[in-house]
């Protein structure tokens, strides 16, 4: 069972995309967001490295996560991942499906309000870029994990 | 090992070894080709023996050359140089004058399905690049091995005709560097090994073999001399050398400690005679360096090495050359052609990456920094390696251990240099007044040797 602070959530907490995106091969950082997840109780499905557009797709109309976690760090997160949340959005199964981004998202290092904005704007519920720390993230998805049970 | 002066990037290095340099190279790339060709100059400029380099950018790594046409179109800056999307003329027209047997330039890209790269690097007069068939498909990409290796195959044979034009194709095994960081030294000596005899069965007569430095000076000494050892076993026939790369892994994050690590990889490359140094600049922990970043790299690189006597102490052997061994003969026992045996030894998990997600990588092999700062199995899964590793453990990982494995050397160059600072801050003040560390498992690690 898992309890978070004493409130209830489903026995197998959230259920959890976590993705690159499609141009990005990283995964150190997939492998330790995993891991931060599942201690949080939560169930992951990794996606891994290198994610096409339409395999993500394909995999959140199977699974129906609860959240979807898209994670970059090559410099090209802002762009790709501006792409793939216009796709995500465009299906109507997961048009209201909770979906946040974070990593190195540009190539000049974090980037400013306005590009925040913009990927808010398409649809993110949350911007973690490189140097936010993971606390933001955690309390974000206790958070959600209270929202969704209550 | 008689290569004609054609311009060729192996004979390049051998001359600069030869007289006692230590070559070194930027990863550089940018998506303007004006910009690129200013790149390149400022590396042919700067004060060192140093080669040129275009770093592609990702969507051409993947075969996505829509989304870098795109890019381009749009004036999108990517993290590379797009050399499929531009045309071989606008290539060729960067290169000019730039590139040439005093200057060779080396494609670098990190793509399971090269040949449309590596036919515009040919294109473009060039004949240098760099990866291999495993390592540029498991940490880069979810490609099957199975297509992988066909590919670089064909990528070798395309390669390895520009032979007809005089010049002598080079290729360098990115085998040294699974995943930058937490790959046992063995495995990497091994696959750069294997990736080399690849290229070889391919026709390629010209290779490097690399090594990423990891967590401790004197393992990575080891490891480069079994390294050297087993090239000359096996490559006896072939135009070889060693390239060291600056740590592959998360990167110390203050301007000291990013410079400290460089060193560090630059005494490495010297002591253990290495020909040739990949650096790493102060911008690494953040985002893609500016072109004076990578000079003032090149800069730092070159003079730490020729300050360095090329005397090395003996490393002892802890087994990595057994390891290695082992490990290469289990792969060529699977049979003569060596992209198979390559397939075959990952299905059964002979060769097994450490924390690597690629769905053909059996991941039942994990690693650890031991309390010395040595990279060590806590499993080995079915690598035959049984009878030369000692007792692994089996505790399984947490989000923290990890953390902190993959940022031991990052808090171990960065202490030293905020160490240093207080020290400078505090002239006069005892020693003892310093504040220890808690947090690092090895406090004598904290200042590099
Ligand atoms: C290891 C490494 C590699 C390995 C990766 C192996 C693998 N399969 O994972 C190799 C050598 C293969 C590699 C390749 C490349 N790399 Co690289 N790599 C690194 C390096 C050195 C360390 C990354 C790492 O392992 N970090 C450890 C993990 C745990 O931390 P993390 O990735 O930062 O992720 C954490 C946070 O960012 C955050 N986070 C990340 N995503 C998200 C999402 C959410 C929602 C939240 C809350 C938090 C979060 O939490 C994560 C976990 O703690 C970094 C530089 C550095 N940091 O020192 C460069 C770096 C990330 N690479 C970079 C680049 C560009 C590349 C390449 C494109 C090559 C190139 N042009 O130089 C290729 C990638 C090819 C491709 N198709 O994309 C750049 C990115 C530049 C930028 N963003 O501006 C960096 C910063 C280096 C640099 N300065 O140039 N790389």
């Amino acid at each position: 069972m898992n309890h978070a602070e004493g409130l209830e959530v489903s026995a197998d907490g959230l259920s959890v995309v976590l993705t690159s995106v499609s141009s990005d091969s990283h995964t150190w950082n997939l492998v330790v967001l995993q891991l931060v997840l599942e201690e949080l109780g939560h169930q992951v499905h990794n996606l891994g490295a290198c994610v096409p557009d339409e395999l993500m797709i394909s995999e959140c109309l199977r699974l129906r996560p609860d959240l979807i976690v898209v994670s970059s760090v090559n410099g090209h997160g802002f762009h790709d991942g501006l792409r793939l949340i216009r796709q995500v959005r465009s299906r109507a199964e997961l048009a209201g499906t909770p979906m946040v981004i974070g990593g190195k998202l540009g190539i000049a290092g974090p980037g400013c309000d306005r590009s925040r904005a913009q990927l808010t704007a398409a649809g993110y519920g949350a911007v973690f870029e490189d140097g936010t720390g993971l606390t933001a993230f955690q309390s974000y998805v206790g958070r959600l994990a209270i929202g969704q049970a209550s | 090992m008689s290569v004609p002066e054609t311009g060729s990037f192996g004979d390049f290095v051998a001359r600069a070894h030869r007289a006692g340099t230590l070559v070194v190279q930027p990863r550089m790339g940018v998506s303007g080709p004006a910009a690129m060709r200013t790149g390149l100059v400022a590396t042919r400029k700067a004060t060192a023996t140093a080669v040129g380099t275009i770093t592609l950018d990702s969507y051409t790594r993947m075969g996505d050359n829509v989304n870098a046409r795109a890019a381009l179109a749009a004036g999108i800056e990517l993290n590379g140089y797009p050399i499929v999307a531009h045309d071989p003329a606008v290539t060729r027209a960067v290169l000019d004058g730039v590139a040439g047997p005093e200057f060779p330039v080396q494609i670098r890209h990190g793509s399971p399905c090269p040949e449309p790269i590596v036919a515009a690097l040919i294109q473009a007069g060039l004949h240098a690049t760099e990866g291999g068939p495993v390592s540029y498909c498991l940490p880069y990409s979810r490609m099957p091995l199975e297509d992988s290796i066909p590919n670089w195959a064909r990528s070798c044979d395309l390669l390895a005709d520009v032979r007809a034009t005089g010049a002598e194709p080079h290729v360098e095994s990115f085998g040294g560097c699974m995943m930058g960081q937490l790959c046992p030294p063995g495995l990497l000596v091994a696959l750069s090994v294997l990736e080399c005899l690849f290229f070889r069965q391919h026709g390629i007569r010209s290779v490097s073999l690399s090594y990423a430095q990891q967590t401790n000076p004197d393992q990575d000494t080891e490891a480069l001399l079994a390294l050297r050892r087993l090239a000359t076993q096996w490559l006896p026939d072939l135009d070889w050398h060693i390239v060291v790369y600056t740590y592959m892994g998360v990167y110390p994050r203050t301007p000291a400690g990013a410079t400290g690590l460089l060193e560090e990889a630059a005494r490495l490359a010297v002591r253990a005679g290495a020909a040739r140094l990949i650096v790493k600049t102060v911008a690494e922990g953040y985002r893609i360096p500016t072109f004076a970043e990578n000079v003032a790299a090149l800069e730092t690189a070159a003079l730490a090495a020729d300050s360095c006597l090329t005397i090395v102490g003996d490393p002892g052997d802890t087994g990595i050359h057994a390891e290695a061994s082992a490990l290469i003969e289990a792969v060529l026992d699977l049979g003569p052609d060596l992209g198979a045996a390559l397939a075959t030894a990952f299905r059964r998990g002979y060769l097994d990456v450490p924390y690597c997600l690629h769905p053909d990588n059996a991941g039942r092999a994990r690693s650890y920094v031991d309390s010395a700062g040595r990279l060590q199995w806590s499993s080995i899964g079915s690598l035959p390696i049984r009878g030369v590793v000692g007792p692994t453990s089996s505790a399984r990982p947490t989000a923290a251990g990890l953390l902190a494995a993959l940022s031991y050397v990052e808090r171990r160059f960065d202490n030293a240099s905020l160490e240093q600072e207080y020290q400078a801050d505090s002239v006069g003040s005892a020693p003892d007044d310093r504040d220890p560390d808690p947090g690092d498992r090895s406090p004598a690690a904290s200042r590099p040797a």
